[in-house]
């Protein structure tokens, strides 16, 4: 069994909360306390169904308000796969939960109501999993029962978002009719649309092929923390903990540490189990090398002929997060990116993006809460990363107030010098 | 557990890495981390990730237990035996001490879930931890399901669900200014079942009241109490021996055990993979006074 790790948008009427609870329900992981206590709930509130909503929505304000505030994980598995949905509100904090859902997301899953069709909201959520690089994209044309299981609407709309999607960068866009109240085509094919001939929504969430979105070319293992035991039996013991963020690392290959440029040879990869063969994305390891070189916390160990970029200065594409502040030019915070912590300055904004039109306004002079710009940044040390498109471990970051400490941004480097 | 040929991991390995990548993270960004450790099912798999995150170097923190003082005995001599096997400092945060001395009063109807908070955070801020790792998990209850990995506790420990930071890829943010903490909870995407199968696979040793075994209990609202000497049947409840086993371990006087026959591994997953009743809705007298129980006791410091 495997992981797929899915982020799911839409906004509050087009049946998102339904075809969350049909999934759930139908792979029988909502259990029947939980059924009984949504019922009542349902019930007092005078709810004319049982509002599958109340599964997900478990804030007190979320409920007072009928609204979802945040990013809710949900589980289930089938037996061939685990899924963690991260199920984002369509509606306040969009891009803030999205961009946050999306970021560890193999897969995003749109609902657009057919009776409607496309909308601005379909389309911003389309560019926002494109601009996160989550590798596959499923639209569910939901509602198809209200327009009698027409396969000419059905046509029309994936026709409109086919064209639309060909503007962005979508490796693998997939289009599905569903009911999500009647169970159309979401865990089994529906026979209500003889004319569609593809998988059901839960098959292709089973199928999909997520293996090869791994960079296993580049080799990146960022440091994250020193084993020194402090004791006889392991007294020269040094080891070099991290998650592989890329590429492939076994015993006896060469090796260069950055931003030193010292090398030397793996002498073995393993783990609290033993030595392990070959160490890939994303198991967390324990590198030793066979030179006594140094090596700490934010190192970036990758091979000599296959180097991240070695930059202070970046260009990314931001997404702004934070409601009591702004990006200006000049501002200063703090960068975290892999294990690496340095401090950064904003040096020039270059635009903001509406995400909606996709026009870039050059004359934006600060990006507020949800908006999305490209800035170009000076950071107090160099940073060992790759284009965003090549690597979203080594290419990601979040930037952080200094004074309040929030997190304010999430970054996608796209070019380094 | 052999990893499959095209370099794909199975769920249990990458939930594994996961929380060893947390765990890194925490010791290298925090000076005073700790790990809360009641030997329940969830603690122990934490522990043990604890433990093959610094192989070979010991577990580098101390663990905690607040102590309700309403235990059970399997459970207690187990968190002992563990502590002792991992040369771990075990700090006991003590309910029935903070009543003895006045700093906590306990309700009328002697449960003692919600003074637990005020005794947690005290110890901590006695002991200046700064990050606590907990084992709660997201399927457990939809506050958590809203919760972070690292989630922010401000100066008097609370959790403001409105106001959380935004958690992007595995980047953590650790900044905290003195007095605030943060919990950090490495199984946040665990469910019981994936819990169940790890202890299989790691061949995990758990306290015996996990599997079915006989007991005397007695029905209170629909769940199975065993008799305790925090937990006595009234005069109108009957006891009886029935098999049973415990799917969670709490407080004794809230938490209630289930009717099973799975006295092995394999037959607690089978159970787990079909039972229609969340774990916390069997066994939980304090979660069910209201749809929003946990996140009000989250609100206050709770776990």
């Amino acid at each position: 069994m495997d992981i797929l790790r899915f982020a799911t948008a839409g906004s509050v009427d087009d049946g998102k909360s339904t075809l969350i609870g049909r999934l759930l329900y139908d792979t029988k992981t909502v259990f029947e306390d939980q059924i009984d206590a949504v019922t009542r709930v349902s019930k007092e509130r005078g709810d004319e169904h049982v509002n599958l909503a109340l599964l997900t929505d478990g804030l007190r304000a979320e409920r007072e308000q009928g609204i979802t505030i945040d990013v809710a994980y949900r589980y289930f598995a089938t037996p061939r796969r685990k899924f963690i949905i991260a199920d984002t509100p369509g509606h306040i904090q969009y891009t803030r939960n999205m961009v946050t859902g999306a970021s560890t997301a193999d897969l995003a899953l749109v609902l657009v109501d057919a009776r409607k069709g496309i909308v601005e909201q379909s389309r911003r959520h389309a560019f926002l999993a494109s601009l996160l690089q989550v590798p596959h994209l499923v639209l569910c044309v939901n509602k198809m029962d209200l327009v009698d299981y027409s396969e000419e609407v059905f046509e029309a709309i994936k026709a409109e978002f086919t064209t639309f999607a060909s503007k962005l960068r979508i490796p693998d866009l997939t289009i599905l009719p569903v009911s999500a109240l009647a169970g159309d085509n979401v865990v089994t094919r529906s026979a209500n649309m003889p004319w569609y001939e593809g998988p059901s929504l839960l098959h292709h969430l089973e199928n999909v092929h997520v293996a090869s979105d791994r960079n296993l070319i580049d080799v990146r293992f960022p440091v994250q923390y020193v084993i020194r035991p402090q004791s006889d039996a392991w007294h020269d013991y040094r080891g070099y903990a991290g998650q592989v963020a890329g590429g492939t690392l076994k015993k006896g290959d060469e090796v260069m540490v950055l931003p030193s440029g010292f090398t030397s040879k793996i002498l073995a990869v393993e783990t609290a189990d033993g030595e392990v063969d070959e160490a890939y994305p994303p198991m967390s390891v324990t590198v030793r090398l066979e030179d006594d070189i140094d090596v700490s916390r934010g190192d970036m160990i990758c091979r000599p002929q296959n180097r991240p970029m070695v930059a202070q200065d970046l260009n990314a594409m931001i997404c702004w997060m934070d409601e009591s502040a702004q990006l200006k030019v000049g501002g200063k915070y703090a960068i975290k990116h892999t294990t690496r912590s340095a401090r950064t300055i904003v040096k020039e904004l270059s635009y903001r993006l509406d995400v909606n039109t996709l026009h870039r306004d050059e004359d934006a002079k600060a990006l507020g809460l949800n908006d999305i710009g490209r800035v170009r940044l000076r950071t107090t040390v160099p940073l060992m990363c790759d284009d965003y498109s090549r690597n979203r471990s080594t290419g990601g970051f979040i930037l952080i107030d200094e004074a309040t400490n929030r997190t304010v941004a999430a970054g996608m480097i796209t070019e380094a010098s | 557990m052999t990893d499959r040929p095209d370099y794909q991991l199975s769920q249990l390995r990458v939930l594994e890495a996961e929380a060893i990548h947390i765990m890194r993270e925490v010791v290298a960004e925090f000076e005073r981390p700790v790990l809360l450790f009641s030997g329940g099912k969830d603690s122990i798999v934490m522990l043990k990730l604890a433990e093959k995150a610094f192989h070979p170097a010991r577990i580098p923190f101390p663990v905690m237990h607040v102590d309700t003082g309403h235990n059970f005995e399997e459970v207690l001599a187990f968190r002992d035996y563990r502590v002792e096997q991992l040369h771990l400092q075990i700090i006991v945060a003590s309910v029935q001490e903070a009543i003895d001395n006045g700093s906590v009063s306990q309700p009328p109807d002697g449960t003692r879930n919600r003074i637990q908070t005020p005794v947690l955070l005290e110890a901590l801020d006695k002991h200046r931890f700064t990050a606590i790792f907990g084992g709660a998990r997201r399927d457990e209850d939809k506050a958590r399901a809203k919760e972070r990995v690292f989630s922010f506790r401000d100066e008097f420990g609370q959790w403001d669900p409105k106001n959380q930071r935004p958690e992007l890829w595995n980047l953590f943010n650790a900044r905290i200014h003195l007095g605030e903490s943060i919990r950090v909870f490495p199984l946040s995407n665990w469910t019981e079942l994936d819990i169940w199968q790890y202890i299989k696979e790691e061949e995990i040793e758990l306290p015996s009241i996990y599997y079915a075994h006989n007991r005397e209990v007695f029905d209170r609202n629909g769940m199975l109490y065993a008799v305790h000497e925090v937990c006595r049947p009234k005069p109108h409840e009957s006891v009886s021996v029935q098999r049973v086993r415990y799917r969670t371990v709490g407080d004794a006087s809230l938490t209630a055990a289930v009717l099973s026959d799975a006295d092995t591994v394999d037959k607690v997953i089978d159970e787990v993979a079909t039972t229609r009743i969340t774990e916390r809705g069997a066994t939980r007298g304090d979660d069910k006074f209201s749809e929003a129980s946990m996140e009000d006791r989250k609100r206050e410091g709770y776990f």
